[in-house]
């Protein structure tokens, strides 16, 4: 009687990949599994069976499921990028353990052999499932940090606007962390350039907290220690607001209402003028 | 929060002569972590404070560097230990604006600023120990 | 006992750290370039930091102390080359670095110890005349 189940599902091997796969078409945005897919899922299902032993029956976390885990990780974190819907995901294994239970209440008549069974079997197919959710949410995440990257990346240029003087215009919601990474970013742009004045526009940045504008504080004054200058031009009315409301001591920082005043400023302290030229 | 620990090693501080190699030690594991040039000065920056302070305040003493990782976080986890004098007044020498100035001054609330984790264990008479933790991304 | 060694420049004293700053090394620093300052009654003191990756609070403080004692002494100290991880760290932790002034380069740093001086100079003058 014992082992009996086991030797069952692996009889069925063929029927149980057949019948997964059509479960799968009607759910899913692909028709049953897509190539890839297919020999994914029969890998699984080969090394789910290989792995299941009269011992580890009632041991989900048996480290001879270790390898079938493997398996699941690299298919759960593959959809994932993929952009695969959580519910999908789920689904993915709960139709195999549909399947699976569906074929043994087909081949065991003993109701209690049936029952003990099928409850092992479901026990370690969920536990595979949450696995797998652990996984699915980890390959959403290495996607949004990817993107966060290449956010953070395309949104603080540096423009050369004269010999010495470089702007770096922020755009958007300025974090704590990415005014670190703005802080770095135009420190190294003074060394790279040889630029004796950095103008930081925060004009395309609706607001300021307490934390960022210390972080900026914090900049302007890394920026002098290297011998450089740091303008910060653009503040809008409801910044000004917010940071003397927060009693934030802005009187060592040089700020300006515009790029262009600050520039003017910064041509100034390298004692350059602009004159209109003279037509005859 | 469950930290492990994937490797670790001691460094004995005795001289002055032993502070720059235990430094480049402390480079290598911030390098190995993978930080950034940034967190890694800050790391070695802090490192050097206190070992500074292990010297000549705590009568030397011994360091225990370790690689570790929380989560999905790598990191370096440094412990000061001596078995000095001890400080005699925690607070004041956590206290924001406590003599960083001047050469009497432990340097603590500006080494804390630089890393993610700082604990201080200090009882006058039996010593102190400093844990300090810097995360890759930190 | 290693030493850092300091170059004359006319006017000025140059002196490019390269090494590891230990506390040793840094104090004798301190005592060398004042006795330089003195020993050649130089104007100025360049110190060259582009190859130091580390300053902490006591290096700081020499640092500091370096350009107090060479003001008393009649000689503008221009600390140039500060690498960005080094400045980042230095205001985290507080080191407000009183008394240095600071240049991108070593060009931009004698320029500068022209600058001030030839202005400091003038601005003798009227300090002199101002003394009733």
């Amino acid at each position: 009687m014992s082992g009996q189940g086991i030797s069952i599902l692996k009889d069925k091997k063929d029927e149980i990949q057949e019948r997964w796969s059509k479960k799968q078409s009607g759910f899913n945005v692909f028709d049953s599994f897509g190539n890839n897919e297919e020999s994914e899922s029969q890998d699984f299902v080969d090394s789910f069976l290989a792995s299941l032993t009269q011992e580890n029956l009632n041991d989900v976390a048996s480290a001879q499921f270790d390898k079938v885990n493997e398996v699941l990780e690299g298919i759960s974190i593959s959809r994932a990028k993929r952009g695969f819907s959580p519910r999908e995901n789920a689904h993915y294994l709960f139709s195999f353990k549909e399947i699976l239970l569906e074929i043994l209440a087909e081949e065991i008549s003993d109701p209690a052999y049936l029952y003990e069974f099928s409850s092992q079997i479901s026990n370690i197919v969920d536990n595979m499932a949450i696995l797998t959710f652990e996984a699915f949410i980890k390959g959403r995440e290495d996607v949004i940090s990817r993107q966060t990257d290449e956010i953070t990346e395309i949104s603080t240029p540096v423009i050369r606007v004269w010999d010495g003087i470089v702007a770096l215009p922020i755009i958007g919601t300025l974090d704590s962390a990415r005014t670190q990474v703005v802080m770095e970013n135009l420190l190294q742009q003074i060394v790279d350039t040889g630029s004796s004045i950095a103008i930081l526009d925060i004009s395309g940045v609706p607001a300021v907290d307490s934390l960022v504008a210390q972080h900026l504080i914090k900049t302007v004054s890394a920026t002098r220690l290297m011998g450089a200058e740091c303008i910060i031009s653009g503040i809008r009315p409801e910044i000004a607001q917010t940071v003397v409301h927060l009693g934030i001591d802005l009187s060592n920082i040089i700020t300006k209402a515009s790029l262009a005043s600050a520039l003017q400023t910064a041509f100034a302290m390298l004692q350059l003028e602009v004159h209109k030229k003279r037509t005859l | 929060m469950m930290i492990a620990v994937s490797s670790r090693e001691e460094v004995s501080i005795i001289r002055e002569q032993d502070v720059v190699p235990f430094r480049n030690r402390v480079k290598d594991y911030a390098v190995k972590a993978g930080m950034s040039i940034l967190n890694q000065t800050k790391l070695i920056t802090a490192a050097s404070e206190l070992v500074r302070n292990l010297l000549k305040y705590g009568g030397g003493g011994r360091v225990e560097i370790e690689a570790v990782t929380s989560g999905r976080e790598i990191g370096v986890r440094l412990r000061f230990i001596d078995k000095g004098p001890g400080i005699p007044d925690l607070e004041l020498a956590m206290k924001d604006g406590y003599s960083t100035g001047k050469s009497l001054g432990l340097g603590l609330p500006g080494t804390k600023r630089l890393v993610n984790d700082f604990n201080i264990i200090s009882k006058p008479g039996e010593g102190t120990t400093v844990t300090i933790i810097k995360w890759k991304n930190g | 006992m290693d030493r850092i060694p300091i170059l004359k420049m006319g006017d000025f004293l140059l002196v490019t750290i390269q090494v590891d700053l230990y506390d040793q090394l840094a104090e004798n620093l301190e005592t060398d370039l004042v006795n330089s300052v003195n020993k050649y009654s130089s104007k100025g003191v360049l110190i060259d930091i582009s190859a130091v990756t580390i300053i902490d609070s006591f290096m700081g403080r020499i640092l500091g102390n370096i350009a107090i004692m060479s003001k008393i002494m009649d000689a503008q100290t221009v600390v140039v080359g500060m690498q960005p991880a080094v400045a980042i760290t230095l205001v985290e932790l507080g080191l407000p670095l009183n008394g240095v002034i600071s240049a991108l380069n070593v060009e931009k740093g004698m320029e500068l110890l022209h600058n001030k001086i030839n202005n400091g100079y003038n601005l003798k003058q009227d300090d002199d005349s101002s003394i009733e």
